[in-house]
């Protein structure tokens, strides 16, 4: 009896430990290899070298950097009077606006693509003098709307729990409102600037849908060209190349942002305060900031989906949802099909996130300190890696012995639960974390074993977040379209981002029209996702953040 | 040179935290605000420092309406409770601030701050990070930098308020005579009677956001006027009056009400027959004795004091420490030693 009951508690533990490590050395780790191992050995490192010298290559570096790093300034700038209004006032319904903003940040890259086209046209911004379609101008508006969020939560949930006291203080002394900023408050929220700065500029180095569908094909970024070598070129081999300078890079800047994080959590206690009444003035100014840069966009795109016709003809109708059921000829299932099709991959998805994130998780929190570092580290990379970098790596190195998941319908939620993992973990530490040790010495005193206290303490706190983490994995998966683009196409597999990437990139009033019904569709069911997740997180002891 | 406060209210979203509250301290001299917490004293401090808005009433110095000056126009220091010394400058950093933002130029500044530093204690501590100091040493800093930036009112909150009992006593001498050494008109806040009467010229008692009362400390300890005040400045004996107006003690008032027994008026002597005075005794005039017993006795302060029961009041009484556990004694009221008390 006993020894069952060890041997059950030994292959619990294998079990924890196993799972996670082969899911991440088999769909992860081995492509990323691989991806390193071509594109340096064999002769990949002459292919590198010579990729390095030449002019264009060197334009879609200097092109990536340059427009991360002015996204990044813009999206600070943008949501910094935003996050002192929900750091430092209050007014009725900031728990709203904190959910509200978060929206776009998960809103699918696609979507996000189809609405600032739809914003042009609608504005004749699509052609002409003005033109925005297809400019840099396009990629930074909908850079600052994606991130925006980053900032406002990072920045702003750090600015909340900053003590007023200091500031007060530099006040008393002497300090105009200006100079208490500048010198006392700005150096204290400054690591949370940085950490969330950090952030956005490694989304927007990667970024991919947002360029592709708004940069037009003079606009390549690194990402865009692996894709464009890989998928549209056949030339695996220039890709792998790129994708090495990619990756290389991409873990470089996770590493610095690793550390900035770090620092951030030098924390203070957080004070309990009543803050002022935010005035009329600051609130309307805010808000109509945010409404122009988040909510107008989204507007507009809502506004198309309900019309048909073009110019004078233009009526309003629900025509352009009908259609989603009706299959046209770009596509090999109807848009309607694609989206049950990403539904069904994204509750899939979400399961094995929750299920191998879960795990990990408790690794991390229970385990050893070197196996808890190196799962924290492990599991946390395929977040840092690109979604291109993830999908690339499985086409080339899933795809012939020694694994062959070519012809796997499982291959599309596999990657998509990839990305979910580090999601799942980022809510799940922290709560197992933040539970009080007493918590389970009390159960402990009252007569409990630690398998019970386990099951009876810490269960019934994680299980909350690990929904959050759960409904993050599924909003990620319905929108994921980096690495889904690369991976083997199944026609009747479509998901609803592919089949709305192909539908936006063809003219048509017709094909447009369903383009942005699809967009709002499956804006409302990410959306949705969020909010839900929102709503938990407020009412548990859910910690942790994005 | 003095602060005046006329009639100041404060409400945090329509309750009430001050309710017209009166104030003058002239320069040179330190009134203390004595009160339980949540009784409204910081709020009192950031009001007049200008980090609350009153609902009613006026800020005044030297007759000049201060209400809508913004707080760093005042030229009010206040010294916060935990200090909020800022994390990310050194202890120099830190005490040079006011003269930083006054625009002082920096070798001026060193030179006054080396001087701050040295009036507290503190001399070479500046190059010191802040999270190196222990307690003691941040109180000190923090005093520092709220004397460097040369405030007209200097306003203190519970400075001592998270240091061990020891090193505030310490400390709270230092700071009188540092007080007075700097002659200027100060208002300090604390919940504790020892610090209020080792520091103040003059007491004021909050309660419930008003002030209860005010005078100087013999004064407001003899006749604290109010059950709360008198709790609030560490009286004890505290006697709840029947209807006629009597108590175990005897008759010690017309009617019901509550009455202060001062400990320090309180005699101990030899056991009486055990009857309660008959006649009625009236305010200022002696009482007893009637018979007691010794229930406890402890040390405080290096003095004795005696816990007694006499027909069922507890009593605390300071003694020579002649009498022991389960004496009977007899205990008497000397002259003044019954106070009445409204509310």
């Amino acid at each position: 009896m006993g020894k069952l009951r060890e041997l059950v508690r030994i292959s619990a533990r294998v079990l924890c430990v196993a799972i996670p490590v082969g899911f991440l050395t088999i769909f992860f780790l081995y492509p990323v290899g691989s991806i390193l191992v071509r594109g340096i050995g064999a002769g990949g490192l002459e292919r590198l070298v010579g990729l390095l010298g030449r002019g264009s290559f060197r334009g879609v570096v200097w092109f990536t950097l340059w427009q991360a790093v002015v996204s990044t300034v813009l999206a600070v700038l943008v949501a910094w009077p935003g996050a002192h209004l929900l750091a430092r006032r209050r007014f009725r319904g900031q728990a709203v606006l904190r959910a509200a903003v978060t929206v776009p940040f998960v809103l699918p890259t696609v979507v996000v693509g189809g609405a600032f086209l739809a914003l042009f046209e609608r504005f004749g911004l699509s052609d002409g003098p003005l033109r925005l379609t297809r400019t840099v101008g396009a990629i930074l508006a909908a850079h600052v709307f994606f991130n925006v969020a980053i900032v406002l939560r990072t920045v702003g949930t750090f600015w909340e729990g900053l003590d007023t006291r200091p500031e007060e203080q530099a006040r008393v002394l002497g300090a105009t409102p200006w100079q208490a900023f500048r010198w006392v408050t700005l150096p204290r929220l400054w690591p949370a600037v940085a950490a969330a700065a950090s952030i956005v500029f490694l989304f927007c180095f990667t970024s991919f849908g947002v360029i592709l569908i708004l940069g037009g094909p003079t606009r390549a970024t690194l990402e865009t060209e692996i894709w464009r070598h890989a998928v549209f070129r056949g030339d695996l081999a220039s890709a792998t190349a790129l994708a090495v300078v990619q990756l290389v890079a991409v873990m470089a800047m996770v590493v610095v942002a690793n550390s900035m994080q770090r620092r951030r959590a030098i924390g203070q206690v957080p004070v309990r305060r009543t803050l002022p009444r935010a005035s009329g003035r600051l609130l309307a100014g805010n808000l109509g900031l945010l409404a122009l840069v988040l909510g107008f966009p989204i507007a507009v795109l809502v506004e198309r989906s309900l019309t048909t016709g073009r110019g004078a003809d233009a009526t309003w109708s629900v025509r352009n949802y009908v259609a989603l059921a009706d299959r046209v000829d770009l596509l090999p299932i109807s848009a309607l099909a694609a989206l049950r099709n990403s539904l069904l991959f994204a509750v899939v998805a979400a399961g094995m996130a929750v299920v191998v994130g879960g795990l990990a998780s408790v690794v991390v929190v229970h385990g050893r300190r070197t196996t808890s570092r190196l799962f924290d580290l492990g599991l946390m990379l395929p977040l840092g890696a690109s979604a291109v970098t993830v999908g690339f790596g499985m086409l080339i190195a899933l795809d012939g012995p020694p694994l062959d998941f070519r012809s796997s319908r499982w291959l599309v939620p596999v990657a998509h639960a990839l990305v979910g993992v580090p999601f799942v973990m980022r809510t799940v530490v922290p709560t197992l974390r933040s539970i009080d040790q007493r918590l389970r010495e009390a159960a402990a005193v009252l007569g409990a074993s630690p398998a019970r206290a386990r099951r009876d303490v810490d269960l019934p706190i994680a299980a909350r977040a690990l929904a959050v983490g759960g409904a993050f994995s599924f909003a990620v998966s319905l929108g994921e379209f980096g690495a889904t683009s690369f991976l083997p196409r199944h026609p009747d597999q479509l998901t609803a981002p592919l089949a709305l990437f192909r539908l936006l990139g063809t003219p048509g009033e017709a094909l447009r029209g369903q383009a942005m019904a699809l967009s709002v569709v499956l804006m409302v069911l990410t959306a949705a996702s969020v909010l839900v997740i929102e709503g938990m997180g407020r009412r548990g002891a859910v910690r942790g953040d994005l | 040179m003095s602060l005046r406060v006329d009639g100041l209210s404060v409400a945090f979203d329509g309750v009430s935290v001050l309710d017209g509250v009166d104030l003058e301290v002239a320069e040179g001299e330190v009134l203390v605000l004595l009160g339980p917490s949540g009784c409204g004293k910081s709020t009192l401090l950031r009001a007049i420092a200008g980090l609350e808005r009153p609902s009613a009433g006026r800020i005044l110095w030297d007759d000049k309406d201060l209400t809508e000056v913004a707080t760093h126009g005042r030229g009010f220091g206040l010294m916060f409770q935990d200090h909020a010394l800022f994390p990310h400058r050194d202890v120099a950093g830190n005490v040079e601030f006011g003269l930083r933002v006054a625009g002082m130029p920096a070798d001026q500044r060193s030179h006054r701050v080396a001087r701050a530093l040295e009036m507290v204690g503190m001399e070479g501590f500046g190059g010191r990070r802040i999270d190196t100091l222990s307690g003691g040493e941040a109180q000190r800093v923090a005093l520092a930098r709220s004397v460097a930036a040369g405030p007209r009112l200097l306003m203190l909150d519970e400075p001592f308020g998270s240091l061990d009992r020891v090193l505030r006593e310490r400390l709270t001498e230092d700071l009188g005579v540092l007080l007075r050494r700097l002659g200027q008109a100060v208002v300090h806040v604390t919940h504790d009677h020892d610090e209020a009467f080792a520091l103040a010229d003059r007491i004021a008692v909050l309660g419930d956001g008003r002030i209860l009362r005010i005078g100087n400390p013999a004064e407001v300890w003899a006749d604290p006027g109010t059950v709360h005040a008198a709790e609030c400045l560490g009286h004890e004996n505290l006697v709840v009056l029947d209807g006629s107006g009597c108590c175990p003690l005897g008759r010690l008032g017309d009617g019901p009400g509550t009455v202060l027994v001062r400990g320090d008026r309180l005699v101990i002597g030899a056991p009486a027959d055990g009857q309660p005075a008959a006649a009625q005794v009236s305010a200022g005039r002696s009482v007893g004795p009637v018979s007691g017993l010794v229930v406890r006795t402890s040390i405080r302060g290096g003095r004795t004091v005696v816990v007694l029961d006499v027909g069922g009041l507890c009593l605390r009484a300071s003694s020579d420490g002649s009498t022991s556990v389960g004496d009977r004694v007899g205990v008497s009221v000397a002259d003044g030693g019954v106070v009445p008390l409204s509310g």
